[in-house]
């Protein structure tokens, strides 16, 4: 099942999907562009991972990290399908990353790997855009970087887990204006989504709300005003946003 | 033992701050232009203390396994009380509506080139007091002093004196990028040269004027 959160006519909803359309609670059909999309999930903690492809690691002249390299973002800078994300005036190069979103279902602390997936409730995608110009190397990526409001488009849908068989054979693809410029598989991260969750819950406790970012394949192009990036996953959704200038 | 863990009276997450006062600068010294860093930080540095690490005082924090000693980062928190998106200097203490007593547990690392997660991000990393002290209380967060205390003995004493960004300039400088909203809360700054403590020890801070917070440590016997 699909699950997504919109705002229509002065009120959240939750809404499902039926015939191409969305299907509120109240059983109303009603259009995509009719409503403003929400994340579909409020997150509590959220874990972005960096170089998790070893392909995305070569293109950023790194080698693969050893053990997982994660960063955590606030909930300022997720923001829902549709939205327009801010670029800043003065910079030169802002990326997308479409990424495989892991929404945790369950409170979970030393979950073996083998049994990783039962915490999971479900799968979104994110674009987890980054503004390189703000790279410094304390702590990095900064948050300057990585932490910006309405920097995080999630969405359109929270797709139950139970209807995605294996999260680690999905393809990725983002889409600049209709062009394909970023292609992926999650079969090439370097730590799968079991390894993920186990690693975390080693020596922290995962709640129902927490969402775990697991990084980008290559295919990073600078993103302009004005310009539209689909971030989409097979089977998972396809998240549109739009640049918008300060 | 028992294991007690209270709630603290903040609703949001917790951002720190480290390389946020002048020993610390010194401290790292001509480290600060070389690799892995480069050149000094140019916007604050940044963490974040997530939910599973927030617990009051009165608590016992289980250290990670393996882990022995964890540096004690007594500091400053700074409660948001307004939504807070691009503050100027001149008026961001209104956005605050008080302060409260902030120990922010880390494994000891030489680094600061990675996020801390593993270091930061244990359960019960963060205890806080268990108390918010009004704003109109504190007139000058640069004024207070802040005293880490180990089973009695204190073992640091530390003046806000030293910030590089006072409270007001660092709430300006991070709402530049990202906003805060009321429950969340700011540390005025870690320092990097930090008194550690282990298993069975009561660690104690208090800041005169803003309050006190005292946990105990325990080690983890699976």
């Amino acid at each position: 099942m699909k699950r997504a959160r919109v705002a229509f006519e002065g009120a959240i909803h939750h809404a499902g999907e039926a015939d191409g359309k969305l299907r509120l609670a109240d059983g109303r059909l009603l259009e995509e562009t009719d409503v403003v999309w929400l994340p579909p999930v409020q997150p509590r903690t959220v874990f972005a991972l960096g170089l998790n492809y070893a392909d995305h690691a070569k293109e950023l002249a790194f080698k693969a990290p050893e053990t997982p390299l994660v960063f955590l973002k606030g909930p300022n800078t997720i923001v829902g399908h549709r939205a327009r994300t801010r670029r800043p005036a003065d910079v030169a190069f802002m990326h997308y990353e479409c990424e495989l979103a892991v929404v945790i279902g369950r409170t979970a602390r030393d979950v073996p790997k083998e049994r990783a997936l039962e915490v999971v409730a479900g799968y979104t995608v994110a674009n987890d855009y980054a503004v390189r110009d703000y790279l410094e190397n304390y702590y990095r990526p900064n948050l300057r970087v990585k932490n910006r409001d309405g920097c995080t488009p999630l969405g359109p849908w929270l797709v139950d887990a139970a209807d995605v068989p294996d999260p680690m054979d999905l393809t990725l693809r983002t889409l600049v204006n209709c062009r394909v410029t970023q292609e992926g598989h999650t079969r090439d991260m370097i730590f799968d989504v079991p390894t993920l969750i186990a690693y975390l819950s080693s020596f922290m406790t995962l709640s129902p709300g927490d969402v775990i970012l697991t990084g980008t394949p290559e295919g990073l192009v600078d993103v302009r005003p004005g310009d539209e990036v689909v971030t989409e996953i097979e089977g998972i959704g396809r998240l549109v946003n739009t640049i918008a200038g300060t | 033992m028992d294991t007690t863990v209270t709630r603290p009276p903040v609703s949001g997450l917790v951002y720190g701050t480290i390389l946020n006062d002048h020993p610390s600068l010194e401290r790292m010294g001509e480290a600060l232009s070389q690799p892995p860093y480069g050149k000094p930080p140019q916007a604050p540095v940044l963490y974040i203390k997530p939910y599973n690490t927030h617990v009051g005082t009165g608590s016992t924090v289980r250290l990670p396994r393996g882990a022995d000693r964890v540096d004690l980062g007594a500091t400053l928190g700074v409660v948001i009380g307004a939504p807070a998106a691009r503050l100027n200097e001149a008026d961001a203490l209104d956005a605050v509506a008080g302060y409260t007593v902030v120990l922010d547990l880390s494994l000891p690392s030489a680094s600061v080139y990675r996020p801390p997660v593993r270091e930061k991000c244990f359960d019960g990393a963060c205890p806080m007091g268990s108390e918010v002290m009004a704003r109109a209380a504190v007139p000058d967060p640069s004024a207070l002093t802040v005293r880490t205390i180990v089973n009695g003995a204190e073992v640091a004493l530390r003046r806000l004196s030293d910030l590089v960004r006072p409270v007001p300039r660092l709430l300006a400088d991070v709402t530049e990028f990202m906003t805060l909203n009321p429950g969340d809360v700011l540390l005025a700054g870690v320092a990097l040269d930090l008194p550690q403590a282990g298993p069975g020890d009561r660690v104690a801070v208090e800041i005169a004027g803003v309050g006190r917070l005292e946990i105990t440590l325990e080690g983890d016997a699976r």
